[in-house]
């Protein structure tokens, strides 16, 4: 790129800027006002935090889909690394090894209290599968967790079960009307399920991205 | 008061590490410039009160992402290297 | 000005900052750091905005939470497109002639 095209995108992204932080400041107050809406229906959602609840039940559309995005972009480095052989795992260092094993319990009881938190606090899936993902790329980093090659059988199915419980849930409800509406005296049981199968699936998806890769050479 | 100072000053922060991240001459300083600025955006997530963003945010953005960053990086740099050896590279 | 106001006018010029960065900086990497960059601000400015009054707004906290996810994957996969790009040509760049690291 040229200093003169370098030099007009330059003062485009300036007025772009400059151009969006007057529209900002002479914004109107919203006309709806969501917080209360979710206030109001947080009794027959399930659960007591509110994020959760937008996540799980009034939204739980957008994040069953959400998951259908991460497998498929997982699927897709899968097929972009494949056919590449895994080099050694890294040399080990022993002072991190004893880390990331005396960590190992730490992350796994932290992801445990994030998914059961969630119903009432701060927490939930998927803070739970990124703690769960990050403790399998601090295992892959001391050298106690060889890079992933292929998928097998049981991989698979860790991978897709989060999916799979949602859209089962979603099925099994299709039956009584509309999509993800959970009967209110069940919800807070469905709710932790599709949690439960989350986490895990999120957790192996998350690490996947990092494990699957790592470590090949074409 | 104080609130509102720190908020500017995490504000500022914020900008700098973008600008550092993606102005540095080094590809290595840029990315732990920009684990730097993801660990900023957790601290400006708690103050915008949504703690659950700031978990996701604090261990995917700074960690998972870094993480991912530093593996590519490195493996640009080992191919690069390897063919440099051989001859191969322009 | 409320806090949410000003993160979300900081989450302006990040995206600009990054919209930038997309189209001037040459190397791959650099490119996916803007795209982050970029979306980080696009976050602020959701949550930042809906709650210029001051009140949590748990929706667009519920999105953004979802948008980190998936840009996380999002990475993933633009780095794993990268590193085929250059075990194929040798480039860290799209064009020929500007790599320099």
């Amino acid at each position: 790129m040229n200093r003169l095209a370098r030099g007009v995108t330059v003062g485009v992204g300036v007025a772009l800027a400059v151009a969006l932080v007057v529209a900002l400041l002479e914004l109107p107050a919203a006309a709806i006002h969501l917080p209360g809406t979710v206030a109001q229906h947080l009794a027959q959602s399930g659960v007591e935090h509110p994020v959760t609840a937008v996540l799980l039940n009034f939204r739980g559309w957008d994040t069953l889909l959400e998951v259908a995005v991460l497998l498929l972009a997982l699927l897709t480095l899968l097929t972009l690394s494949g056919g590449q052989a895994a080099v050694a795992a890294v040399e080990a260092d022993p002072l991190l090894q004893g880390l990331a094993r005396k960590a190992l319990p730490l992350i796994i009881l932290m992801a445990g209290y994030l998914l059961w938190a969630g119903a009432h606090r701060p927490g939930g899936a998927f803070q739970a599968g990124a703690v769960l993902a990050a403790g399998a790329v601090l295992l892959q980093l001391a050298g106690l967790l060889p890079a992933w090659a292929a998928p097998g059988r049981l991989l698979r199915l860790g991978l897709t079960l989060g999916f799979l419980v949602f859209l089962a849930v979603a099925a099994a409800l299709l039956g009584q009307g509309a999509l993800l509406q959970y009967p209110p005296a069940s919800a807070g049981g469905l709710i932790l399920l599709i949690e439960a199968g989350l986490t895990l699936s999120l957790g192996l998806i998350l690490a996947g991205l990092f494990l699957f890769v790592t470590g090949r050479r074409a | 008061m104080m609130t509102l100072a720190f908020d500017w000053l995490l504000v500022v922060a914020l900008l700098w590490s973008a600008w550092r991240c993606l102005a540095s001459a080094d590809l290595n300083r840029a990315v732990v410039m920009f684990i730097v600025f993801g660990l900023l955006m957790a601290l400006a997530w708690a103050r915008l009160d949504a703690p659950d963003i700031a978990l996701a945010e604090a261990a995917i953005g700074a960690g998972l992402t870094g993480a991912l960053l530093l593996d590519a990086l490195g493996a640009l740099r080992a191919r690069r290297e390897g063919r440099d050896v051989h001859g191969e590279a322009p | 000005m409320s806090t949410g106001l000003l993160y979300a006018l900081a989450g302006v010029v990040l995206f600009a900052l990054g919209a930038a960065g997309v189209i001037v900086l040459a190397h791959l990497l650099r490119k996916i750091l803007a795209f982050n960059v970029m979306g980080s601000g696009a976050f602020l400015v959701l949550v930042g905005l809906a709650q210029r009054t001051g009140v949590p707004d748990p929706v667009p906290q519920a999105m953004v939470l979802t948008g980190i996810v998936v840009a996380v994957a999002a990475t993933a996969l633009a780095l794993g497109l990268a590193r085929a790009w250059h075990a194929r040509t040798g480039r860290g760049t799209l064009t020929e002639g500007e790599d320099r690291d």
